[in-house]
């Protein structure tokens, strides 16, 4: 072992860390392939609301009549910026001996995540006090629901995580076990943006521009 | 924290080089968000136009993303997982635009 090579794309923990990196790639791989069929659900998800955004609005309201862009607005940026925040959670992993960085980055980052999901019910009983847009009132407001109720599922799952994550590391310490869940659990959550990303684009931008 | 083999190796640049990283990846993320609803909120696109122009930003932003904040590159070391992100895009184009395809061919047909 001389230079050290990183072994997984993300970041690795090598120069700080060699036992843990040691044991990085075969399980940061695993979950790499995790993630992408993850991401082959939520393209299903895709195609049906394509479909239903169009051809199945029936009589209830168009997209452009419930969607609310300032308030997907917020949400980008609440999303990104955890994302964000989460990074400097794994750079506190890797360099900082202190825990409490670490700690304090997590705790940012699921209040962060947090009020994205509040903010998404929000907009959930505005649509529906309003418009009264239910699910079951057309097929593409069924498949608007299931769009971007299983992405906030998901949210709501990496914030649980988080939690149990965060009392790992204030009982077990940061250990290789602890460290490699971590790096997981960043990964899951960039993800998570970047399927945000496509649901902010071709939902709430492209059903209001169309 | 196993620091032994840490103490000659770690270049002082390094921790600042993966900030700088995450705050690149942050602004270009933001600028690009900011032009994509700037461009919906003041109608300058609409109908397949806006379809293409945020598809296209939106293709972009998901690159930042892969490149700043899950670090994927082009490097040699990568190449595993880089086959398997491009193999689940074909597999995730195949499923929408077959999905788009068949379904909008059956309405037409019922209309």
């Amino acid at each position: 072992m001389n230079a050290p090579q990183p072994l997984h794309p993300g970041v690795n923990l090598d120069v700080t860390d060699r036992k843990s990196h040691e044991k990085a790639s075969e399980v940061i791989f695993g979950f790499w392939i995790f993630l992408m069929s993850d991401l082959v659900l939520f393209a299903a998800l895709f195609a049906t609301y394509a479909a239903m955004s169009t051809q199945g609005i029936a009589q209830g309201p168009a997209p452009s009549e419930v969607f609310d862009l300032g308030s997907a607005f917020i949400e980008t940026l609440l999303l990104l910026l955890s994302s964000f925040t989460f990074g400097f959670a794994i750079l506190a992993m890797k360099y900082s001996t202190s825990r409490l960085r670490l700690l304090a980055w997590l705790g940012v980052t699921a209040v962060l995540g947090a009020a994205f999901v509040a903010f998404e019910l929000h907009d959930y009983y505005v649509m529906i006090v309003n418009n009264d847009a239910w699910p079951q009132t057309s097929g593409f407001l069924s498949a608007y629901y299931l769009l971007t109720g299983t992405h906030a599922v998901h949210v709501s799952a990496g914030i649980l995580w988080m939690i149990v994550l965060a009392v790992q590391v204030m009982t077990l310490g940061t250990n290789p076990l602890v460290k490699l869940r971590l790096l997981r659990l960043a990964l899951f959550w960039h993800m998570l943006d970047i399927v945000w990303v496509g649901i902010f684009t071709f939902v709430y931008l492209f059903g209001v521009a169309a | 924290m196993n620091l032994k083999t840490a103490s000659n190796s770690v270049p002082p640049a390094e921790p600042r080089n993966e900030q700088r990283n995450y705050c690149i990846g942050l602004c270009l993320a933001l600028v690009l968000t900011v032009i994509a609803f700037g461009l919906v909120w003041l109608k300058m696109v609409s109908g397949t136009q806006a379809l293409a122009v945020l598809g296209v930003l939106a293709l972009v932003q998901v690159v930042v993303h892969l490149r700043f904040f899950l670090h994927i590159d082009l490097g040699k070391s990568h190449r595993d997982d880089l086959m398997l992100i491009l193999f689940t895009s074909l597999i995730l184009l195949l499923i929408v635009l077959g999905t788009i395809w068949i379904l909008w061919d059956q309405h037409a047909r019922m209309m």
